[in-house]
């Protein structure tokens, strides 16, 4: 299938700054887009590329297959819901809703119609006749959905959309976002800083930072093989643990020496991965690390470490120890009996570690 | 506010009298000021409405013991400004033929000036509304002398349209400010939104920024009205004869030197000469003084 | 149809941009210009100088006026400040009828400067006004003719524009007195800080934008002050009461003298230049940021 949207060699400058590098990001009809990166890493200005409210200075971005590099934002066949929902102060909600089509000069049985099907769709009916200063935060959100959906665009674009509303609401309007996406078979681009939403939502991320692209890959990929140390970090909560180490080869395996809380060394033998320089990051996920005893497995290594600190936190306990000069964070069971000051056996499962270049960050293995 | 910090504090039962009279004592000083302020008002309004005999017998602040509105007919029809004895009645209303347009026109401009350079920010908008603030703050004697020559080239020396003109002109630096200075916090998403739906630049002007800008057009109009009014050196320098405005009309009555000088028929023209402005302050003070401090607190 | 689509804004901002530069700076330069010439009664256009300049300075009637701009602004500045922002902090104190007080001070405000200056010229003239009045209440050796008396007749003139401008530099404090952080306030008040320190120390300094923004409105207003002394002294007694403003006024269009006018005139515009450029460079600056 042809790509829906396409971007080749993007490059975006704002006078001599460069906001943008060398993007490339293709997808299919019927994608979720997100792009995720930390606040100033060019994420909106793409976006804003993508629907024309921006010239791009290099590169070239088509849309269906044409060349859009040119075309203005009303003729994109796109619909954008905005950070602010950007409702228009004077307009009742139904006005707001078919400004767009008004515009265009589409027939009023028409407007009525698909104004109809959307606040159907988005139970929003006994909110049209209201301003948008008399909504409630997720009802305005409704609303500029409601906006985007009555134009049946080839692409909708998000720009930060639920990082207004509070976080009961957030996660509840994130579960309808998915819904719709599902229901819809829409494709949609997402700009968000949040990487709970960016995993939840995608079916493919790309990880942004100061306008280069960091990783394009599903939310598994990105999540279980960041390609470099900057991208481990951000995606997860709490982040991946990077710990420097020392390896040496061992057969066809490799045995990392990482330096404990108290100065003594602790060494983890890893199977599966040869070939490594001597000095590496290890990253460890937190839930990779576990209780000895509670999971069993080949690639599992033990290791006694200090606990510093145990923060139980309902469902999971988190506790902190210190490897290599770094806070190490491990995800255990709430029952755990680890307690804080008191030494306890942890076990790695080195099967799903991941190995960088300490230098530039750049993934190993 | 502050008075917490007075009867709050706890140990201070004597302060307390100090307090009360502390309080007694600003309250006379606030209405001092008040008597301040509105003395020469009252003094124009009790002299207009006296006689001159009455004005010459007796006292300043007196209040009329005849009230005749003589002075006001001749202020309004019959006073001399120099020659000609028709009182301020031609010239408040060549105030008004002045103010109008010139008050319309300049507004409608600095909207959609303020609306570009707030929402439509291109290179140079930047410098432009730099330029343009600096040309509020200039003495207009630097642009006297060429304006007058001006004026002639273009064939509207001396006439209402001429100083319609010269108004608009040296009004646009304060509406542009105004309008730029209330679409600046309008989010730019919403300029965003209007494109994606199709939206151009006047009809995002039109449905969205104008509806919006009720509150910002009364203070222009009323900043540019009260300016315009209240003009003396371009009406003296760019009028003749026939289109003088009615403050230049009020001076060479209340400074022409033939015959009586008639203290009560001055002050009757110098109340008709403020009235349109003392109304509008009376009606929609909030937001002249809006005007005021906006267009002086962030210039 | 792309073309003008794309450059709109522009188009729209174009004849404003060409009036600014034609009619300010363009006019600017002209005066300029002329100052420097030989111009009379008609403008003359081959540069000889700075003679205007030397003219303007060696005449005793430009001292007076320049002088007179000095010494009337720093008055009518100084006063209209302290007043207002006393008035101000009086206001503040929790005013029954704040609302009425406040549009009584600032009503003078939306009068002409010739109307002010009509209505005190009747009041301290000294056969019928304020001097009279007192006299016939029996103090017959009051005197009170500085309208007439040529070393005090601009302060009538201060009097006539601290009355007409204090009220709005009070709405300017009292609106800056009320935007100062109330979280601060109350930390003072249970700090027990007592409220004269806590004007003094906290509010106050607070606002020296305003402080800023005010005097940079009444230097302006003074500078350009020409309606005020045509009304009320007409520039008298004799030269007493002149103004670089009526200066360049009765040289442009009494004594046809226009080389004199445009100098006179340039000097006023680089009064305003040092008071306004610094203060508006700044402004845009932090704008930026």
């Amino acid at each position: 299938m042809a790509p829906i949207l396409d971007i080749k060699g993007l490059y975006k400058n704002y006078g001599s700054t460069e906001i943008l590098k060398d993007i490339n990001v293709a997808i299919e009809p019927g994608d979720f887009l997100v792009l995720v990166g930390p606040s100033g890493c060019g994420k909106s200005t793409l976006l804003n590329c993508i629907a024309g409210l921006e010239p791009i200075t290099g590169g070239s971005l088509s849309i269906g297959g044409q060349d859009m590099s040119n075309v203005s934002p009303k003729d994109r066949d796109i619909a954008m819901v905005f950070q602010s929902y950007a409702l228009y102060p004077t307009m009742t909600v139904a006005k707001n809703i078919t400004f767009g089509m008004k515009v265009r000069g589409v027939d009023q049985a028409e407007q009525d119609a698909k104004l109809e099907r959307v606040a159907e769709q988005l139970q929003i009916k006994p909110l049209l006749n209201r301003r948008p200063s008399q909504l409630s935060g997720g009802q305005r959100q409704r609303v500029a959905m409601g906006r985007a959906l009555v134009r049946d665009p080839k692409l909708f674009l998000f720009d930060e959309p639920l990082s207004n509303l509070d976080a009961k609401l957030r996660v509840e309007m994130r579960t309808e976002i998915k819904a719709l996406h599902q229901n819809l078979g829409a494709t949609m681009v997402y700009v968000t800083h949040d990487q709970i939403e960016a995993m939840t939502l995608a079916t493919k991320i790309v990880v942004m930072k100061g306008g280069v692209i960091q990783q394009i890959g599903t939310p598994s990929e990105i999540y279980n093989r960041p390609a470099n140390m900057f991208v481990a970090d951000f995606m997860g909560s709490p982040a991946m643990n990077l710990i420097p180490a020392k390896a040496t080869a061992n057969g066809n395996g490799s045995v990392i020496e990482i330096t404990g809380a108290d100065g003594t060394p602790i060494t983890l033998k890893d199977t599966g991965t040869s070939g490594l320089p001597n000095d590496v990051i290890i990253g460890v996920r937190p839930e990779d690390i576990a209780e000895a005893g509670q999971r069993s497995g080949e690639s599992l290594q033990q290791a006694e470490c200090r606990i510093d600190i145990v923060e139980p936190a309902g469902a999971d306990t988190f506790v902190v120890t210190h490897l290599g000069g770094k806070a190490v964070t491990a995800r255990l069971h709430a029952e755990t009996t680890a307690k804080a000051g008191q030494p306890q056996m942890l076990s790695f499962d080195l099967s799903k570690v991941s190995y960088f270049v300490p230098a530039t960050g750049e993934r190993l293995n | 506010m502050t008075d917490a910090a007075f009867t709050n504090t706890p140990a201070r039962t004597q302060g307390k009298a100090v307090t009360v009279a502390l309080r007694w004592l600003l309250y006379v000083l606030l209405i001092a000021f008040a008597l301040f302020y509105l003395a020469p008002l009252f003094v124009m309004v009790t002299t207009s409405l006296k006689s001159l005999e009455e004005i010459r017998t007796g006292d300043l602040i007196a209040l009329p013991r005849e009230v005749t509105f003589d002075a006001w007919a001749t202020a309004w029809s019959g006073a001399c400004t120099g020659i000609q004895c028709e009182g301020v009645r031609p010239y408040f209303w060549n105030s008004v033929l002045i103010a109008v347009p010139a008050v319309l026109i300049s507004t409608l401009i600095g909207a959609i000036n303020g609306y570009v350079v707030a929402q439509w920010q291109f290179r140079g908008a930047n410098v432009f509304f730099a330029l343009l603030l600096f040309g509020c703050f200039i003495p207009f004697q630097v642009v006297l002398l060429p304006m007058a020559r001006m004026l002639g080239l273009m064939g509207i020396a001396g006439t209402i349209p001429g100083l319609i003109f010269v108004h608009v002109v040296y009004g646009l630096g304060f509406t542009t400010l105004f309008f730029r200075n209330y679409y600046v916090s309008i989010p730019s998403e919403l300029v965003k939104a209007a494109k994606v739906d199709g939206a151009g630049f006047f009809r995002i002007f039109w449905s969205i920024f104008l509806p919006l800008s009720l509150p910002i057009i009364v203070v222009t109009v009323i900043w540019q009205f009260t300016q315009i009014w209240n003009d003396f050196l371009f009406g003296v320098s760019f009028s003749q004869a026939g289109t003088q405005p009615v403050t230049v009309a009020l001076n060479n009555i209340v400074n022409s030197t033939t015959g009586v000088k008639e203290y009560n028929v001055d002050m009757a023209a110098a109340i008709i000469a403020a009235l349109p402005t003392l109304i509008v302050y009376v009606i929609a003070g909030k937001y002249f003084i809006r005007g005021l401090t906006a267009g002086s607190v962030k210039g | 149809m792309q073309f003008l689509e794309r450059n709109l804004p522009k188009i729209m901002l174009a004849p404003s941009f060409l009036a600014v530069l034609i009619f300010v700076y363009g006019f600017i330069a002209w005066t300029g210009w002329v100052s420097l010439t030989r111009s009379r009664l008609l403008p003359r256009y081959d540069i000889e100088g700075f003679i205007q300049y030397e003219r303007l300075f060696d005449s005793p009637r430009w001292d007076t006026a320049f002088g007179n701009l000095f010494l009337f602004g720093a008055l009518f500045i100084g006063i209209s400040m302290i007043l207002g922002l006393v008035l101000a902090i009086f206001l503040d104190q929790n005013i029954r009828a704040e609302g009425a007080i406040r549009t009584i001070y600032l009503y003078p405000m939306a009068l002409s400067m010739i109307v002010t200056g009509t209505a005190w010229k009747w009041i301290l003239n000294p056969g019928l006004g304020l001097e009279a009045m007192v006299r016939r209440w029996g103090f017959e050796d009051f005197r009170f003719d500085w309208l007439v008396n040529s070393d005090m007749a601009i302060y009538t003139i201060v009097l006539a524009a601290i009355w007409q401008s204090s009220g709005f530099v009070m709405a300017l404090f009292l609106a800056g007195l009320r935007s100062v952080d109330g979280e601060i306030i109350k930390a003072a008040q249970i700090d027990g800080i007592p409220t004269w320190r806590i004007y003094s120390a906290i509010i106050i300094p607070s606002m020296a934008p305003i402080f800023l923004s005010a005097f940079i409105v009444l230097a302006h207003l003074a500078i350009k002050s020409f309606d005020l002394v045509i009304a009320l002294t007409g520039g008298g007694p004799g030269f007493a009461t002149d103004l670089p403003a009526t200066y360049m006024f009765s040289m442009a269009f009494s004594r046809g003298d226009i080389g004199q006018a445009a100098s006179s005139a340039m000097v006023m515009m680089g009064v305003v230049f040092a008071i306004v450029v610094p203060y508006l460079y700044s402004e845009l600056r932090a704008k930026n940021d």
